[in-house]
């Protein structure tokens, strides 16, 4: 089993938009290695031939809701616990082309 | 070198259910900003999402129209990216298990067929939109289109020219608005299409440098960009250069493509099965209900067209590449029996109004009934085809009754002989110079002659009754 290295660690951190100096990379790519060694227990059993299972309540299927109005918040309602806003707006820092 | 082009191109389209879809807040459009937004498409914390029963019947709707497989069960995922976009930090869509896959959309291709792969539709949620005033470090958000119920229509690589992928995306539309299931407004960005286009050698079978293009918002805009795109491509290619695959953005104003900032890494959406949503099985049984309830499709409709009214291909395939235009067509038909008529009517001074004036066929303030009664008129030779034409602009113009118009403006075609005759007598008596020099054999005397005609009765003399009592009188 292949642990996980620092460059790894760095790549999920910066998808996760997680800033981690050198001395919290070493520590978390230590706990992740030994997290996913765990978890690689699980490789050991054949699922050639089991369907994969995308949900935990496996009896459960087709529950909808009917194409009906719900009442929404108001734009104050909405912006209530918003960090930074602008009239009916929320405000974030700019966004550059491209994501 | 020759170069072929290799098309595909991937198509949005917002359904119209009335609410999104994992929420019951509305999807209308143009409201005031973030007043259409719940815990759910906000993403607080503790909220589930639940599918809408009604986005979920259309998307299968439009999977069968284009010939698609059913997934037999249909699971969600979560696509993670980090952008204010999405207030939850993933979009939920469909990764390895799509709704629907394995279609196709004909075109015409040279009088040929040509069959467009479609690999897949699935279903996902829309993202809420973005502002960036002007000279400010920030940028603003709405979420109210968040969560709306999209589809994704993506083809395999199959079309080998802009003209093509332009004609699949106006048959794809056609079949779409026949489904009822969007309003398939581009202005609205309610139908949104990106292209993947890249160019190999003649003959090679390995694909180039795929470029993607974005932000053409017509389908003309996405002919020009692929246009403009293949030329770029062959003249980097010709001067010894190698394409990068990235992302290019239409500047319709410019009429060019610019590359948009790539990030160093490519992309990572780490997707995995959507746990706040369970399975969706879908019947057999559900599959066939659903499929009873497609309406005639284009290419169907065309071909009853072309039999039932002895139409062209022509005449059919653009009568019936609006919905709204077959129906009509259809509905006039049953008032006037003569097809070839209607159809050259409504593919010339109806369609150029509607066009001009850009307004769909459904807003056309002009009911079958009113068009057919001016078609009558002409028969009737109540009033003459180039009055019609007149008399048609006005109608569509002004929303009065071709009838109406008719009687107050006093166009009525003057048909009777006799009237006729008395004005014709009086015209010959005063131009008796041009008579004697009509006898004498200068034959353009005679249009002369028919023009004042024409002048004495303010142009509503029936030009070929003057005509004839012309000859007679002159001693023809």
């Amino acid at each position: 089993m292949k642990t996980i290295d620092k460059k790894t660690v760095e790549k999920v951190a910066h998808l996760a938009r997680l800033k981690l100096d050198d001395k919290e990379l070493e520590l978390y790519s230590g706990q992740l290695a030994s997290i996913l060694l765990y978890i690689s227990k699980l490789n050991e059993i054949d699922t050639a031939n089991v369907i994969p299972t995308s949900h935990a309540l496996a009896t459960l299927k087709n529950v909808f809701r009917k194409d009906c109005l719900k009442r929404s918040l108001t734009p104050d309602e909405a912006l209530e616990n918003a960090p930074s806003k602008e009239g009916d707006f929320f405000k974030v820092p700019q966004i550059i082309e491209g994501k | 070198m020759r170069y072929e082009t290799v098309i595909g191109l991937e198509v949005h389209l917002q359904l119209a259910t009335k609410t999104k879809a994992f929420c019951g807040c509305s999807t209308k459009f143009g409201q005031r900003p973030n007043s259409q937004v719940c815990p759910v498409c906000l993403g607080f914390p503790g909220s589930l999402p639940s599918l809408n029963e009604e986005a979920f019947r259309f998307a299968i709707k439009v999977a069968l129209a284009l010939n698609c497989r059913i997934q037999a069960i249909v699971k969600f995922d979560r696509k993670n990216y980090y952008y204010p976009d999405l207030p939850k930090n993933f979009q939920i869509s469909q990764y390895d298990m799509p709704l629907s896959y394995n279609g196709f959309v004909d075109i015409a291709v040279d009088g040929a067929n040509k069959r467009i792969r479609v690999k897949r539709v699935h279903m996902e949620e829309d993202a809420g939109k973005l502002m960036h005033p002007e000279g400010e470090d920030y940028s603003l958000v709405d979420y109210n289109r968040g969560g709306m119920p999209l589809l994704e229509i993506v083809t395999e690589p199959d079309m080998s020219s802009p003209r093509e992928a332009y004609d699949y995306l106006t048959k794809l539309k056609a079949i779409l608005e026949y489904l009822k299931v969007s309003d398939c407004d581009m202005e609205k960005g309610s139908l949104r299409c990106d292209a993947n286009v890249s160019i190999r050698p003649e003959g090679e079978t390995k694909l180039g440098t795929k470029v993607e293009l974005k932000n053409m918002n017509s389908f003309k805009g996405v002919r020009n960009a692929l246009e403009y795109e293949v030329k770029r491509q062959d003249s980097v290619l010709e001067d010894g250069g190698k394409l990068v695959q990235e992302t290019r953005l239409w500047d319709a104003d410019k009429g060019i493509t610019t590359s948009m900032r790539t990030k160093e890494e490519a992309e990572d959406y780490r997707y995995f099965p959507e746990p706040d949503l369970v399975p969706f099985v879908v019947e057999k049984e559900e599959i066939e209900r659903i499929r009873k309830t497609l309406p005639e499709l284009p290419e169907a409709k065309a071909a009853r067209f072309k039999a039932a009214f002895g139409l062209s291909d022509y005449d059919a395939g653009v009568l019936t590449s609006q919905v709204d235009l077959a129906d009509y067509f259809e509905e006039c038909v049953k008032l006037y029996p003569n097809a070839k008529t209607v159809a050259n009517w409504l593919m010339g001074d109806v369609m150029a109004t509607v066009n001009e004036k850009n307004i769909d066929m459904s807003e056309l303030a002009l009911a079958p009934a009113a068009f057919t009664g001016l078609l009558k008129m002409i028969d009737s030779k109540a009033i003459s085809g180039k009055m019609a034409k007149e008399v048609l602009a006005e109608a569509i113009e002004t929303r009065i009754a071709p009838e109406e118009i008719v009687q107050k403006k006093g166009l009525s075609q003057i048909s009777d002989a006799g009237a006729i005759e008395s004005v014709v007598q009086g015209v010959l008596k005063k131009e008796a110079k041009t008579v004697s020099d009509y006898k004498s054999g200068k034959k353009a005397a005679f249009a002369f002659l028919v023009g004042q005609v024409m002048k004495e009765t303010k142009g509503k003399a029936n030009p070929a009754v003057v005509n004839e009592i012309l000859k007679k009188s002159l001693g023809e």
